[in-house]
Parts: C-alpha cells; sequence; structure tokens
C-alpha cells in the first residue's frame, strides 16, 4: 500500500497537456509522458464502456487469467486418433480453423481442405461429388477452437486423422492439434491433390504410430523450454520454427528407434520433420490452446484468449464474455509471395495459427526474430517497434519467455481488449497465406492486423453485462 | 549465365554458388524484383528441393536449375525482353548482397498509462490534464495501479469524483482534484505553480490560485514551501466531505520537514469545516485556516484563523519562523492620491476582472466586509449573482477563469484575449471608476503577462484618462518570468501594482469610497 508522498523524490507520468510535461522537464523533474489521445478516437459510446470496465473486479479478474496464462506447463503426452479424443467428430464431422461458419461462406482454401479431407475419410471418390455431399447437409461443421483443437490455416480436422495430445500440466486441461505437413500443396491451405492425400495416409500410416510409441517411451515432454530456447535461437515460432523444430527432433529422435519400425521409414520420419520448417508450429499451438483455455471464463475478465481466422471471418473469444465468438471480415494479409504468385491470388487471412499471437509469440516476438523481421517490415528496428507496440496492448511480460534484442526483457502477454480499444492497437499477427482459390495451396507469408470491428463488437457485449 | 526463349518470353537464370541467404530475405528481393518493368515471374530462392517445386509449380524450373545445390543462390527471370531480363538480373544480384543498415532504434513513446507504468513502475504520482470526460478513467486507472493522482482537468462530475476519492482512501492514495490547478510536492511543482525553496510551511487548498498566492507570498518574504496539496474546488464540499483536504492535512502533519499547516479554501459546507476544524485540532503542529472572508471562527489551542490570503501568509510565517513577514511594498501612497483626485464624482463602481477564482472571491469578502455587496458569475452572495458572457453593473467582479470563458480556448492566466476585451468594454462605461486585476506569474502562466495589461491600458487611455487599474501580482522571483520587470512594466503603464490581491481590492475599495481624497 502507498503511503505519503510528501517528503521523498518523486517520479511524475504526465498525461494530458504536453507543456505540463514540458514543465515538469524544465523544473527538472523525474518525469514520464503518456502520449495521450482520445480513447477508441474519442466514441462516445465506447468510452462509457471502458471507464466501466477500469475498476478494481475487472483488474483481478485478469490477474487471475494472467496467472493462468503464466503458470500453464503445456506438455506434449501422446498421440490418438481424432475421432478417439475428441468426442464431437463422429460420422461425417469436421472440424476446421476459425469462428464457426457455413459452406456457403467458406473461402476458397478453406472449401478445398474440405473436400481433400472428404476424399481422405472415404466420403467422396474426388471434388465433383463434394456439393452432393454439401447439399444433403451431411457433413456436420464444427469450429477447432469450441473442441479443444486448433489447426493451422484451414485447420480441418477428421475423425480419422492423428492428433496430438497437448496438456496443461497446470490445470489438466488438454488441446488437440494435427501434424504439420509442410508448405506448398497441402491440405491445410486448401490442396487436395493425389500427393496432398498420400501424404495424409503416410501420416497416419506411419508416422502417426511411430510418434505414438515414441511419446509413449520418451513420456511427457515440456514444450515451454522448447519455445523459450528457440526464441533465443531466433524463432518467432509461429511463421519461423526453425530452431523449434530441430529441438524437438534432439528430443524425440532417440524414441523413434527400436519399435517395430524399418530404418527407412524412421529415416523418411526424420527427413520429413527436418525438411519442415514448421513442423514443430502445430504443437506450439496446441501449447498455447491449453494455455488460453485456462485462462478462459473467468467473469469481467478482458484478457483475449483467442484470435482466429477461418478465412472468411476474424473472430476472437474473450476470457469474461465465454464462449461467444466476435468477429468481422477476415482482411488479406500484407503478403510476400512465392514465386509465379502476386497480388490477388492471396486469400483473406485464415487460420488458427494465431493462438501464437494470442500467447504472446508470432508477431509479438517479432524482436526475438531477425531472420523473420523481413515479413514483419524492412528492418530489424521495426520488428522491435512490433513488439514494443504489442506492449501497449498486453497485460504482462513474461520473463519465462525473454528477448535477447530487448535487453532480456519478457515476451508481451495476454492481450486486454481495454487496451485495444483504448489505443486502437490491432494485435498484429505474422501469417502463412493461402490461395484463393481451392486445390492451390501456399502463396507466401505476410502480416496482417487484426481488424478492430470484432474488439469493438465483444466490448460493446461488455456494455451490455457489466 | 544462359537464356532460354519460350512463347516470345525470355527466361534468364544465374545460379550462384554457396551463397547462402536466410529464405525471407529472399522472398523480399523476389517481390521486388517481380515488380520490375517487363518482367513477368521471377524466383530468388536456394536451391533446395521444395523451392525446386516451387520453381515447377511457377513454371521457372529451367534446364539450368537442375544443378543447384541447396546452399546454392538461384536467381530466374522471366520477361518480355533480353534488357529487361538482365536488368532484373542484376538488380537481384545486387539486392542478395547488399548489407541493410540498421536505423537507428528510437524510443517508442508510452500510448497508455499502463504501459507506462509497466515500464517504469517507481512513477509516484500521475498528473492528469486531459480534457474532462476523459479524465475520470485515466484517474480511476492511476489509482489502480497503486499511484496519487492529481487532476488537473475539470468538469469531472461528482459522483465520478466520490467513487476516486472513496478509491483511494481504501488505498491510502492522494487524490488531488478533479480541478485542482496548483500542487507542489517534494519541490516538484504541477499544474500552475511558483518556484518556491523547501521549507517550513506545508499548505493543503481547494483554491489553486489562493496556493499560488500564499506560497509566492511566502516565496517572497523568504519563507519556503515543504508541500502544497491542491484538493481540487469540489472536495470541501458536502457531498465529498473533504476527503482530499482531510487526508492532506494528515500527510502535512506526519511529515517532519512541515513546522505549520496552511489550509486554503473558499468557506467548506458546515459539516466540512467542521470537521477540518477538529482534525486541525488534532494536529501537534500549528494550523491557519484560511477559509475565505469567513469570521464566523475563533482562535483557539494550536489552530488560528485568516480572513485574506496575505493575512494566512502572515500568520503562517510568524509560526513558522517566530518572525513579522515583510513584504515589499510597491505602491506610492502619493500617487494613490493623485489618481484619486482625478477621478469625476459620476466614476463610483469598481469592475474587477480576474484570472484567479480564489482572488475574485476574496476581493468581494473585502468589499463586503466594508458594506459593497458585489455582482459577480461566481458570487459570494448568491443574490447578487450576474448571469450572460459580458453583463456588469454597479461593482462587478468577474471570474474569467470559469467554465463559461475558457471553453475551448486556454485559461486567463495565459490567453489575455477576453480580459483585454473586456477592459476597453468596461472602460467604456462612465460609472466605472477602477479596474482591478490580477497576474499571476510562474510556470503555466503568460510568459509576458503585463505588456498584455499595458497594451490594454495605452488603449484605454485613448479615449479616457481618469480611469484606473490596480493589479496584484503573484509570483516569485524565481519564477521564470521576470517578477521585477513584470512590476515596472504595469507601473510604466499606469498601473498600481500590489504584492497581494488583498491589498489591490483594499486599495480599489478606498479609492472609490474616496478615503485618499484630502
Amino acid at each position: 500500500m502507498s503511503s505519503s508522498i510528501i517528503g521523498k523524490k518523486v517520479k511524475v507520468a504526465s498525461v494530458g497537456l504536453d507543456s505540463f510535461f514540458n514543465d515538469l522537464k524544465n523544473e527538472g523533474a523525474d518525469a514520464v509522458k503518456v502520449d495521450w489521445k482520445p480513447p477508441a478516437g474519442g466514441a462516445p459510446a465506447a468510452l462509457k464502456v471502458l471507464e466501466d470496465l477500469e475498476c478494481e473486479e475487472v483488474d483481478e479478474a485478469n490477474s487471475k487469467a494472467i496467472s493462468a496464462i503464466l503458470s500453464a506447463e503445456p506438455k506434449f503426452v501422446g498421440m490418438a486418433i481424432a475421432k478417439e479424443v475428441i468426442p464431437e467428430l463422429k460420422g461425417m464431422s469436421l472440424s476446421h480453423s476459425g469462428p464457426p461458419i457455413k459452406w456457403e461462406r467458406m473461402s476458397g482454401p478453406m472449401k478445398g481442405a474440405i473436400i481433400g479431407a472428404a476424399i481422405y475419410e472415404g466420403w467422396i471418390k474426388d471434388e465433383s461429388e463434394i456439393n452432393e455431399l454439401i447439399k444433403g447437409e451431411q457433413i456436420k461443421f464444427m469450429a477447432d477452437h469450441d473442441v479443444s483443437a486448433v489447426g493451422p490455416m484451414a485447420g480441418v480436422i477428421s475423425p480419422d486423422m492423428p492428433v496430438y495430445i497437448v496438456q496443461n500440466a497446470t490445470t489438466g486441461n488438454k488441446a488437440y492439434t494435427n501434424f504439420n505437413e509442410g508448405v506448398g500443396k497441402v491440405l491445410r491451405y486448401g490442396a487436395y491433390g493425389k500427393e496432398v492425400i498420400d501424404r495424409l495416409n503416410w501420416m497416419k500410416d506411419t508416422l502417426y504410430p511411430m510418434f505414438k510409441e515414441s511419446v509413449s517411451k520418451m513420456g511427457p515432454l515440456s514444450l515451454k523450454p522448447i519455445m523459450s530456447q528457440s526464441l533465443q535461437m531466433g524463432d518467432e515460432l509461429h511463421t519461423r520454427n526453425v530452431a523449434s523444430t530441430l529441438l524437438f527432433i534432439k528430443e524425440i529422435a532417440p524414441y523413434m528407434t527400436g519399435g517395430g519400425f524399418t530404418s527407412s521409414q524412421i529415416s523418411q520420419a526424420i527427413s520429413f520433420m527436418g525438411g519442415n520448417n514448421l513442423f514443430f508450429l502445430n504443437l506450439a499451438m496446441a501449447a498455447g490452446k491449453v494455455t488460453m483455455d485456462a485462462a478462459s471464463g473467468i467473469n469481467k475478465s478482458t484478457i483475449v484468449t483467442a484470435l482466429t481466422r477461418n478465412g472468411t471471418d476474424f473472430g476472437i473469444k474473450v476470457s469474461g464474455l465465454g464462449k461467444e465468438w466476435f468477429t468481422a471480415p477476415a482482411p488479406v494479409p500484407k503478403t510476400l509471395f512465392f514465386p509465379g504468385f502476386k497480388e490477388g491470388d492471396a486469400n483473406p487471412d485464415i487460420g488458427d495459427s494465431a493462438i501464437m499471437e494470442t500467447n504472446g509469440f508470432g508477431a509479438f516476438s517479432s524482436a526475438a526474430s531477425p531472420a523473420v523481421t523481413q515479413v514483419v517490415g524492412s528492418s530489424v528496428s521495426e520488428a522491435i517497434r512490433v513488439t514494443r507496440r504489442m506492449y501497449e496492448i498486453t497485460a504482462a511480460r513474461d520473463k519465462s519467455f525473454p528477448i535477447p534484442a530487448l535487453n532480456f526483457e519478457g515476451i508481451p502477454r495476454g492481450i486486454d481488449l481495454r487496451l485495444v480499444i483504448e489505443t486502437s492497437i490491432s494485435p498484429t499477427i505474422n501469417t502463412g497465406v493461402a490461395h484463393r482459390l481451392p486445390g492451390m495451396g501456399t502463396v507466401g507469408f505476410g502480416i496482417v492486423d487484426a481488424p478492430l470491428g470484432a474488439f469493438d463488437k465483444a466490448l460493446q457485449r461488455f456494455g451490455q453485462i457489466v | 549465365m544462359s537464356a532460354g526463349k519460350v512463347l516470345g518470353m525470355i527466361f534468364l537464370a544465374k545460379i550462384m554458388k554457396n551463397e547462402y541467404r536466410d529464405s525471407v530475405f529472399l522472398m523480399r528481393i523476389n517481390d521486388q524484383v517481380e515488380r520490375m518493368p517487363g518482367v513477368k515471374r521471377a524466383a530468388v530462392m536456394m536451391g533446395t528441393d521444395a523451392n525446386k517445386d516451387l520453381m515447377k509449380e511457377a513454371g521457372l524450373y529451367i534446364d539450368q536449375v537442375k544443378d543447384a545445390g541447396p546452399n546454392d543462390l538461384v536467381i530466374v527471370l522471366e520477361a518480355d525482353d533480353k534488357g529487361s531480363a538482365e536488368e532484373a538480373l542484376s538488380k537481384a544480384q545486387e539486392l542478395t548482397s547488399k548489407v541493410e543498415r540498421e536505423t537507428r532504434i528510437e524510443e517508442e513513446p508510452y500510448r497508455s498509462l499502463r504501459s507506462a507504468v509497466a515500464f517504469e513502475p517507481d512513477i509516484d504520482l500521475v498528473l492528469i490534464s486531459t480534457p474532462g470526460e476523459y479524465a475520470y478513467r485515466e484517474a480511476m486507472r492511476s489509482l489502480l495501479l497503486g499511484k496519487h493522482v492529481m487532476v488537473f482537468s475539470s468538469n469531472v462530475p461528482i459522483e465520478k469524483e466520490i467513487r476516486l476519492k472513496e478509491l483511494a482512501e481504501r488505498k491510502n492514495l492522494l487524490v488531488m482534484g478533479p480541478d485542482a490547478g496548483t500542487a507542489i510536492v517534494s519541490g516538484v511543482g504541477l499544474g500552475f505553480f511558483n518556484v518556491v525553496k523547501d521549507g517550513p510551511v506545508g499548505i493543503v487548498g481547494a483554491a489553486g490560485t489562493g496556493i499560488q498566492e500564499v506560497s509566492s507570498v511566502l516565496g517572497l518574504s523568504g519563507v519556503g514551501i515543504s508541500a502544497a496539496i491542491g484538493t481540487g474546488s469540489n472536495d470541501i464540499s458536502e457531498t465529498i466531505g473533504g476527503k482530499t483536504m482531510l487526508m492532506g492535512l494528515n500527510m502535512l502533519d506526519l511529515y517532519d520537514g512541515t513546522k505549520t499547516i496552511t489550509i486554503i479554501s473558499k468557506p467548506p459546507s458546515k459539516s466540512v469545516a467542521e470537521k477540518v476544524v477538529q482534525k486541525a485540532h488534532e494536529s501537534k503542529k500549528p494550523v491557519i485556516l484560511n477559509f475565505i472572508g469567513n469570521e464566523d471562527f475563533s482562535p483557539s489551542g494550536n489552530v488560528d484563523f485568516a480572513f485574506t490570503l496575505e493575512e494566512a501568509a502572515y500568520k503562517s510565517h510568524l509560526k513558522a519562523t517566530g518572525k513579522e513577514m515583510k513584504l515589499a511594498d510597491w505602491v506610492n501612497p502619493d500617487k494613490l492620491k493623485e489618481v484619486s483626485d482625478m477621478l469625476r464624482p459620476d466614476q463610483r463602481f469598481v469592475r474587477g476582472l480576474f484570472s484567479g477564482g480564489t482572488i475574485n472571491y476574496e476581493s468581494q469578502a473585502i468589499f463586503k466586509r466594508s458594506g459593497r455587496s458585489v455582482w459577480s458569475n461566481s458570487a459570494l452572495d448568491k443574490s447578487k449573482k450576474i448571469g450572460g458572457f459580458d453583463n456588469s453593473k454597479d461593482d462587478t467582479f468577474i471570474d474569467m477563469g470559469s467554465e463559461e470563458y475558457v471553453r475551448g480556448v486556454p485559461h486567463p492566466m495565459i490567453d489575455f484575449r477576453f480580459r483585454k476585451e473586456r477592459i476597453l468594454k468596461e472602460a467604456q462605461d462612465p460609472s466605472v471608476g477602477v479596474i482591478l486585476l490580477d497576474i499571476i506569474l510562474g510556470y503555466g502562466a503568460n510568459m509576458d503577462p503585463a505588456s498584455e495589461i499595458a497594451e490594454s491600458v495605452s488603449r484605454v487611455r485613448a479615449f479616457n484618462k481618469s480611469l484606473i487599474f490596480i493589479s496584484s501580482i503573484v509570483g516569485t522571483e524565481s519564477d521564470p518570468q521576470d517578477i521585477n520587470k513584470q512590476v515596472k512594466t504595469l507601473t510604466n503603464a499606469g498601473v498600481i501594482v500590489t504584492p497581494t490581491s488583498a491589498r489591490a481590492a483594499d486599495i480599489a475599495l478606498k479609492i472609490i469610497e474616496r478615503r485618499w481624497k484630502a
């Protein structure tokens, strides 16, 4: 508890008139300036809600949410076939990235991935049969996030796909995610050709049993140390997972032998992991999901627990607003294209992988990843600026994940809806970019700002309940 | 280098052996090259198998690329003509070998108080000067973050002020304001303040200009200030109950550096006055209560009362030092008589145009004590309230810092426009004999107020020779404006200048009642 300020050296923060800050400096006082602007661009309705949310109850609720985030201990504990662990995936049902969406409104890559999953499941022979299935409303769609799952890009998980099981050792909750297939012609980017289906089958028939056995021999693998170390090694863990993938291989490789798999199968599996710089991403995402789920459903908390996109809509969830989705149209990322692709090919933002930013990684940790900064902007200083900007909208800095370039300052974690609205600073997201047509695949990598409209809606809901 | 030709398009490729570049770095170059005129498509990438697949997809996998290995940098271009292709190739090579110079990383300003406090947790106090409608939230946030607050902003609804002060009370934090113009905390001046040295007198005040005048007068007479706590004007209302005033009194009581406590405010509501008086009696230190213009109380024990700001300064000086205050007087009695003699008999009224709300109030009290009840927009007598933007009759004193005069324009301590217009208007009224003014120096105030007033006086002199100007000046020799120069400028313009507002009102009273006449 603070006591008197009389008779001790005081440090003053000035919020408002520049002249007062300048006067403080001129009289030699220790002073800090807040670059104040009317909150929410001066919108009176938003200001009213922001005022109501500026209270002890919200701060306390947020402290609980932040403590859940900081104390989460995500561990890779096992493998399963999706329908064994996700009860909602019964019969002809699929989960997908982003907020819930109907087929009619789905983007090209989402539709492509669903066609691929239906072929993989044997529901259809080829894409020509999909319309029949859709007309009959035979496939039940649901959001990954609503069934304790996450998946990058289209994020389609079908009943017979293998999934990782990640558990939060602190709270016991689990999350599921699929294997990462690499880039190019892959299901999650909307491709569904033979090579895509062949790869999925190989994953199920070879990689899955090998992983299942390896992880049971290895025991639960803590993901936090891998993530922290890889951050030191230049990954931001969203669009760059080079170090994390290698660190993961180092952990699992010793357990891959001796289980009845041929040396060529093992070699193929290790090459596959090593050849895919995003292999670890899915595990990192599931780590984010078990972390954010532990921070969900705390009454009055304004901490954002999900940022995600389905290629059409951008959706967010907020701890104190429970399971409700708040959406806005998904923007098209500012993209660096692979050769052969150009402006106009890019689909609007897609994927659950923004769970990485929700959890403090990806663009939020740009300053830790000089190599990725060129996606983020033109220079390392711009990347540092992005991380600094994210500090403005987050409630905590987590020293478990120090950023060398910021003098080992912790990464920004725990997006506070109030701060997003107040400063009009959008969470920035690093992302892969899919072709807007089904069947095409990856077109590049890019950067995107979460649309503020989704946050505005969440604030309005708070306005109705506080 | 080799070139192929397919369907009128030029293909050009270059393999740079053992030239590893990061893929993202190359993607940017790829993008830049592809945008060059005449270029259809480009691949600038390492020769890995995955990248070769991408090149195949893009139709850029020409023969020459086959031999490239994972450590070889591959540049393939498809262009309309040979010239464009060659230009693009040379650009690509240039870009891949360019070292980007890091630009300076500038400090980003904090965009919200939360981030300022997160990064600088040793912040003790937050000074809030946003427009009033935003101030509550910032103040609430300061308290939630465990910081003391000074809310300079006005127009914060009273129910919000209560919420702030109740939370502050629970957290043992000080909320100065809303509408607190002045504070000095541990030698740091906040808002509008005068430069004074550290010393034995601690001030708590609900009246910003009142605090400025008392601290300046003490400063001019050589006595320093240990702290000045501005409570804001609403604090002493029944609704707020003097929460800040009582907490401030308590803080000064506990602080060893404070030897004498001085409380300055318009007379509080009855219950608040009683609480303050009781609390004052509980103090171990001498307390001077300056409920301006109030004569209901009589001194007892450690508590004494003062009618004017000057009297408060005088008594504080005496208690703190044991010596009488010696304050320079810049007024020449002969001059007073001379100007009084020039008044026509019909010049019977005084018009006060003040920038200090407290000074307006005190001047009315001084006039009332002599039986002259004054019209005002902020009236001591409720029955003497005068409305409208520029109405005046008989004796009229206007607080030009009140809400109707500062909407969208700076305070009259800074911006003299309205006061100068009003001086001209009053000077045209033949019944007016004296214009009574105040000038506030110090941080936050106009840098040369005397010249502003002198200019008005000279314009008035063109048509009105007998009108008398009197102005008090609040300031110290350490203020950024040179007080001696300010006094000189005013005196040269023919203005009668006093070091306290009470003396100015007193002189105005004596002149208008013809008491200087021989």
